[in-house]
């Protein structure tokens, strides 16, 4: 394993990571908070989109951020050969 | 059977099950004793990790808060499991691939001084008794209304039960003493959530029953809610009075705090391999949520059933209000501790609940002839008694007694743990008495662990405000010192000591100058802790996230004014990134 190799592995997994964050911030920052008052012309499960966010939505968003995390960070560490199996 | 002697009953079951999985599960070596080991499968490194993390400000403080807080009680909800995804995509894996045992051990060795250790041990043992005290004072509030002891005798009782197995089993002897303490905590917050979610809504999920239409009503749990609150002259509860900002950054240090709490990172060194750490953190949240999104349907719940005790009438009439003499007995227990307290200021003999801090209310408060709020609820009670506000059957009181301190036991025991580890690990070990063989650095961390109960425990007797509050600082200061040394040490390779310790100081010092100006910890606060005295408005709570971001600024600044680290340093940082080849968490 040369140095180029690792530096791609750790390009590609800052993406990875950078796209996860974005689904982040967007759940809890975005939907529970700044967009809030905009949401909660919508209803989900008969609460106010907003207001549900903040207090479901983004735990259930967070919840799959970390599972497709999982999924494609392994995925990355064996298209690069440096998984630990 | 008495609803006492069921409790003793259960909670007595609860303490010989612990007490039997930490006599199973002994540390032989230090090994065992800081990561157990390092051979925890992810699911149950994740189950232990979620009641480690479900602190008694999870299960005791957070819904009650949520119920009078309303939406501003979001913050707790996205802060304290968004968190998660900053550990585990920021922090875990790549700690757990370092593989040593401590959070100092990692910012000594990447940052290669000592100086930057101490520095993080300094930020841990701040952090950590910040937020063992609310532990300990949530234990004392569930033992003298549960077990109607004396909250000094309570705390004894619950130091010795942690001493036990925190001292003796070490982090292997947590583990799996917390993987029990969360199917007890979880079982005693579904149950009592469900049974009242389907005696308000007619729907047994909470998690629905949340949004869920009142039965023979047109109204949904929020609507009624609010139309409730407001004509009582609160604030309605879907609304909040925090400003966005201070919502933003409230969220923003719970967050960080979170993945910068040792306690919680320590976590991930005990799996096997670094797919295992992120494997876990995934299990950690989901075991997490199952509380956390109960938790806000708890809320709207029991204060919808509060409301509908206190005001069985209208709210027009007179007659409409409780009368004290017929208060359920409820209200008499939680009158005995003090955490429920009633004045009547008109004397007409009712209880009279309602915003009496609302201008817009004044009015019509003085026409219904009534002379201030008369009845004070703390927040920390309303899960404990939310069963009985309910009435629910004996055994799920009991239920949830042992639940409360579950949760509050498997924290201690974890930041006990940190505590003790940072001292015989980093400061006699690595720092001051680098001769210690393993077996005497064991026995110094048994000390270490009992030194660190007797601290706890005074901190818990004296405590220094309620549950949540005192636990939210914890979290500002952990987001303002460590997160960002340790982000900053694995996604930068510019960075060195100089710009880590520097940004650590800066940032905890900020923050606990802040809060202590406001909130005046052992002395009377500066200023007044109001918003317009604040700076930009952000309220104590939230000024971990501007210390975190003053901590990052600094750091970045020093970093670039001063030398590059070494090649060593250097090369240390590239193999943390790359997965493969993670032993285990080791020794030096």
């Amino acid at each position: 394993m040369h140095d180029s190799s690792h530096r791609a592995y750790w390009r590609a997994n800052l993406a990875l990571i950078a796209r996860c964050l974005g689904l982040w911030f967007l759940a809890s920052f975005g939907g529970g908070i700044v967009f809030r008052d905009a949401l909660d012309a919508f209803t989900v499960l008969g609460v106010p989109a907003g207001f549900w966010f903040a207090q479901q939505g983004a735990i259930w968003v967070f919840l799959a951020v970390l599972a497709y995390y999982g999924w494609a960070s392994h995925r990355l560490d064996q298209k690069f050969d440096v998984d630990d199996d | 059977m008495t609803l006492q002697t069921l409790t003793y009953l259960v909670v007595g079951a609860s303490f010989a099950l612990y007490i039997a999985i930490a006599l199973r599960t002994r540390a032989a070596n230090t090994g065992d004793f800081y990561v157990a080991g390092g051979g925890v499968h992810p699911i149950a490194n994740g189950m232990a990790t979620a009641a480690d993390w479900m602190s008694a400000a999870s299960f005791i403080s957070m819904a009650g808060l949520i119920a009078f807080l309303g939406y501003d009680g979001s913050v707790y909800l996205m802060g304290w499991t968004g968190g998660y995804v900053l550990l585990a995509l920021l922090l875990a894996p790549y700690l757990r691939k370092f593989g040593k045992f401590t959070v100092p051990d990692f910012i000594g060795d990447r940052y290669d001084s000592s100086t930057a250790r101490l520095v993080a041990v300094l930020c841990l043992i701040f952090v950590s008794f910040t937020y063992v005290a609310g532990q300990m004072r949530g234990v004392g509030i569930v033992f003298s209304r549960f077990l109607e002891v004396d909250l000094g005798v309570g705390l004894v009782i619950g130091m010795a039960i942690v001493f036990f197995y925190a001292v003796l089993g070490g982090m292997k002897g947590i583990t799996y003493t917390q993987v029990a303490q969360y199917c007890v905590l979880i079982t005693a917050y579904t149950v009592p959530a469900i049974f009242i979610a389907l005696q308000v809504t007619g729907m047994p999920l909470p998690q629905l029953a949340f949004g869920a239409t009142l039965p023979g009503e047109s109204v949904t749990v929020l609507e009624k809610l609010d139309e409730v609150v407001t004509e009582l002259g609160f604030r309605a509860y879907t609304d909040g009075a925090k400003s966005t900002l201070d919502v933003f950054c409230v969220t923003a240090a719970l967050m960080a705090g979170t993945a910068g709490l040792p306690h919680v990172i320590v976590r991930f060194f005990t799996v096997p391999k670094v797919s295992d750490a992120r494997r876990s953190a995934f299990w950690a949240l989901t075991f997490i949520a199952v509380l956390y999104t109960t938790a806000p349907a708890v809320g709207a719940l029991a204060r919808l059933n509060l409301h509908a005790t206190l005001q069985p009438g209208p709210v027009t009439e007179p007659a409409g209000s409780l009368t004290y003499a017929e208060r359920p007995s409820w209200m008499k227990t939680w009158e005995a501790t003090g955490l429920l307290r009633f004045e009547d200021k008109n004397g007409d003999g009712r209880i009279q609940y309602y915003g009496d801090t609302n201008p817009a209310f004044a009015a019509q408060a003085e026409a219904y002839g009534w002379a201030g709020n008369e009845l004070t609820v703390d927040p920390d009670i309303l899960v404990l008694a939310n069963p009985e506000i309910a009435q629910l059957p004996d055994w799920v009181i009991a239920l949830i007694a042992a639940g409360g301190i579950a949760a509050a036991l498997s924290t201690a025991a974890g930041l006990l743990l940190v505590i003790s580890s940072a001292v015989s690990h980093d400061l006699l070990r690595r720092t001051f008495a680098p001769e210690l063989t393993d077996k005497q650095e064991l026995r110094a961390g048994r000390l270490a662990a009992a030194g660190a109960i007797l601290l706890a425990g005074y901190l818990g007797y004296n405590p220094p405000g309620f549950v949540a509050q005192v636990v939210a600082f914890a979290f500002g200061l952990a987001a303002a010192s460590l997160f960002p040394a340790l982000l900053l040490g694995i996604f930068s390779l510019r960075m060195n000591a100089a710009g880590a310790i520097s940004g650590m100081l800066t940032g905890l010092l900020f923050t606990l100058g802040y809060i202590v100006a406001f909130k005046g910890v052992f002395m009377a606060p500066l200023f007044p802790n109001t918003a317009d005295a604040w700076l930009l408005g952000i309220s104590p709570e939230g000024i971990g996230a501007l210390g975190m971001v003053l901590n990052f600024a600094v750091a970045l600044t020093v970093s670039a004014l001063t030398a590059p680290p070494s090649p060593a340093t250097r090369a240390l940082v590239e193999n943390l990134r790359i997965p493969r080849g993670a032993g285990d968490a080791e020794a030096h």
